[in-house]
């Protein structure tokens, strides 16, 4: 069903058509709306849920952490402080092995305290040990989280769906629903084997020594990698039943002559496709997204840079005194590739700052530059905002 | 009686916590845990903070558990219950969910979960087993530390003879919630600590059970001294075993002899500065003896000649724990 829908009303109602058991939330802005909308259809009776309403995101993570332990399809939302604050609920569920979804409402993070977007959040967890899957726009992620509920239950490693705050979650674009069908076509109910249960009692969650921790961090890691496979086919076996593919594990578009490549994750791939499409930049310039950031897409990307001479990263977040989070991660897949391109490091959008699609010309002077740029913030206003006189250094 | 009571009179005891774990001698929480999980029965599913408990329960590849138990973090058992038992009642399971949290994971760092879980009215009996400070990492201070007792972050000094500040008073937090059903209980009275469990597992809604468990470690006693000990703090007045109901107190175990609060300090190397002469110490017993003074008025714990659940007849244990 085709119709305008604001993203976190859709993406509420992907989570509500994947029958979840328990959804337990904070509120935090811009992540609210979704919750919203799930308390919302809980209390008009239209979903069959424990809503738990807790007292902080760290408990909204331990609910649906105890829950998942419990056998039941378990939910949660959050951004920005509220994942630093579920951070080290995170790890542990990841490393518990229990499958569950979380959609993060991409927000900066204090100080200065900001409501609006950029992905700082998502990757202060990056290795939490979770899937992170980022969405390029709100079909992607009502399609993303229909999805990850298949690959969190098959893979027993928990999916954290990012969409950016605002810019996704607070956008009115038109959105093909699924129907309920189509999903329970798609979704088996859920199980779990390793459940808590009087009748077969397991112990989880116990201590583990220099003699196993290794082997258990081990097969965490193995698992993220052997994961790619599942993220892959999951997003296959949807676009059988929707039609609608959102790339795997990465997308590009653009000709393969190009040599020249733009690769960024979230809503900006569509603003870097509105920019080549309606300022056609002097030399073919090929797009990727990265819809995958853990576990890290390395053959997909070394697949996708090939013929290139030039790669910027663009992304909305920083590793203060470490240049871009991405664009490192970016260099280090691609590191011993033969003709691996020139890997630019460009970041753009903090806390909200619109990117427009002026950028494309600056980004492509930047890749003119003689030596590869590690990083560079390549929206500062010129002038500061706020006059410097009277302030105290 | 009725039948599930019969039955389970003639039931074999059912050990939740097998022994062979790693609890030093002596320890007070392995033998509340034993004593909770036998009267809380099989069908129970267990939520356990980081601690001594988990710790000494479940090196892997070991445990000792003969229940389904989950340990997460130090901070959120009440949470990870809450969701234990949000997905029980979603899937029409009618296991009893079991919270367990040591004095740090339920005064302090785990506090904000407790309110949480008790304010929206979680069916979960959680259980605290107080042992005053944080023994798993070493004794450190914590806010359930009696006044002037030496830990290895409050020690006695030359300056400032142990912890400087009180007790908090958890039991009048939770109850403020006005939950259902909050209680306190000691290993020193078994039967009063089962019957307790029960009761909070027949309760509909949360639960709080506050269970003082003597750390012959941390509180420097005798091991064989673990029940001696955890008798006097009732007999003295200085932990009161109290039951509420909605926030209103129901019932106290009475103490039929009461006794001086020193003849509980004499025992354990924690109070060892506050013996003796010196004006210091003997300000600081007195100190302790007008708080133990204000809890037996508070609550009129001295009883009124003898009372079968009184301090001298509760410690009379039958097998199965059972008092009449």
């Amino acid at each position: 069903m085709r119709a305008a829908f604001e993203g976190s009303q859709a993406i509420a109602r992907a989570v509500a058509m994947c029958r979840p058991e328990v959804i337990a939330a904070y509120p935090i802005t811009p992540q609210t709306h979704i919750v919203e909308a799930l308390a919302r259809l809980v209390y008009d009776g239209e979903l069959e849920a424990e809503i738990v309403s807790v007292e902080s995101e760290f408990s909204a993570a331990s609910v649906v952490l105890g829950a998942a332990a419990a056998g039941a399809r378990a939910y949660t939302a959050s951004a920005s402080q509220g994942i630093l604050l579920m951070a080290e609920v995170l790890y542990n569920i990841a490393g518990m092995r229990l499958p569950l979804v979380l959609t993060c409402a991409n927000r900066a993070v204090s100080a200065p305290i900001n409501i609006w977007n950029d992905h700082q959040d998502a990757m202060a967890v990056r290795d939490a040990g979770w899937i992170q899957l980022f969405c390029t726009d709100n079909q992607e992620a009502v399609d993303t989280t229909v999805q990850a509920f298949r690959i969190t239950q098959r893979t027993e490693i928990p999916v954290m769906v990012c969409v950016d705050g605002f810019i996704l979650t607070h956008l009115f674009e038109p959105i093909d629903l699924p129907s309920q069908e189509e999903v329970d076509r798609y979704l088996p109910p859920f199980t779990f084997a390793r459940r808590l249960d009087p009748a077969r009692p397991l112990t989880l969650g116990a201590l583990v020594g220099p003699g196993h921790y290794t082997e258990v961090r081990a097969e965490l890691a193995a698992d993220l990698e052997a994961a790619k496979a599942e993220i892959v086919a999951a997003d296959r076996d949807w676009a059988d039943i929707t039609g609608r593919f959102c790339g795997g594990l990465m997308r590009a578009q653009g000709p393969h002559s190009a040599r020249l490549g733009i690769l960024t994750l979230g809503s900006i791939y569509g603003t870097l496709q509105e920019a080549v499409a309606t300022r056609p930049p002097p030399e073919p310039v090929r797009l990727m997204a990265l819809r995958c950031l853990r576990p890290f897409p390395v053959e997909a990307l070394r697949e996708a840079c090939r013929g290139l001479c030039d790669l910027i990263v663009l992304e909305r977040a920083i590793a203060p005194g470490a240049g871009g989070i991405l664009a490192n991660e970016v260099r280090a897949a691609l590191y011993g590739m033969p003709d691996a391109p020139r890997v630019h490091g460009a970041v753009c959008g903090l806390g909200g700052r619109d990117v427009p699609l002026e950028i494309l010309p600056r980004l492509i002077e930047l890749a003119r530059a003689a030596e590869p740029v590690w990083s560079e913030i390549v929206d500062l206003q010129a002038t500061p905002p706020v006059p410097m006189e009277g302030r105290v250094r | 009686m009725t039948g599930t009571q019969e039955l389970r009179r003639r039931q074999p005891r059912f050990l939740g916590l097998e022994p062979g774990h790693r609890a030093c001698q002596g320890c007070g929480q392995a033998l509340a845990a034993a004593l909770v999980t036998e009267a809380a029965g099989p069908d129970v599913i267990l939520v356990n903070a980081t601690g001594c408990l988990e710790v000494f329960t479940t090196p892997w590849p070991q445990s000792a558990w003969r229940l389904p138990w989950i340990h997460s973090l130090f901070e959120n058992a009440a949470a990870v219950a809450a969701g234990v038992e949000a997905a029980l009642k979603r899937q029409g399971r009618p296991s009893k969910v079991l919270a367990f949290a040591g004095d740090g994971g339920t005064f302090d760092i785990g506090f904000r979960s407790l309110s949480g879980m008790i304010e929206r009215h979680h069916e979960v009996l959680f259980v605290c087993f107080d042992n005053e400070a944080y023994m798993n990492t070493g004794v450190q201070r914590s806010s359930s530390t009696p006044h002037a007792a030496a830990t290895t972050t409050s020690p006695a000094g030359r300056k400032l003879p142990g912890k400087r500040h009180l007790k908090k008073d958890l039991l009048a937090i939770v109850t403020a919630h006005h939950l259902p059903y909050a209680a306190t209980a000691t290993v020193a009275y078994p039967g009063d600590l089962m019957a307790k469990v029960r009761r909070g597992m027949a309760t509909e809604g949360p639960a709080f059970l506050l269970v003082y468990s003597p750390c012959p470690l941390g509180w420097v006693h005798d091991p064989r001294d673990m029940i001696a000990v955890a008798r006097l703090a009732v007999e003295t007045g200085i932990f009161p075993v109290v039951e509420f109901e909605r926030g209103e107190l129901v019932s106290v175990l009475p103490i039929r002899e009461k006794k001086p609060v020193v003849e509980f300090l004499r025992l354990q190397g924690r109070f060892a500065h506050l013996l003796g002469d010196d004006p210091k110490a003997l300000e600081e017993r007195e100190h302790l003896q007008a708080l133990a003074d204000a809890n037996i008025a508070r609550f009129g714990l001295l009883a009124r000649g003898e009372d079968e659940r009184d301090t001298v007849s509760a410690a009379r244990v039958r097998r199965g724990g059972r008092i009449r």
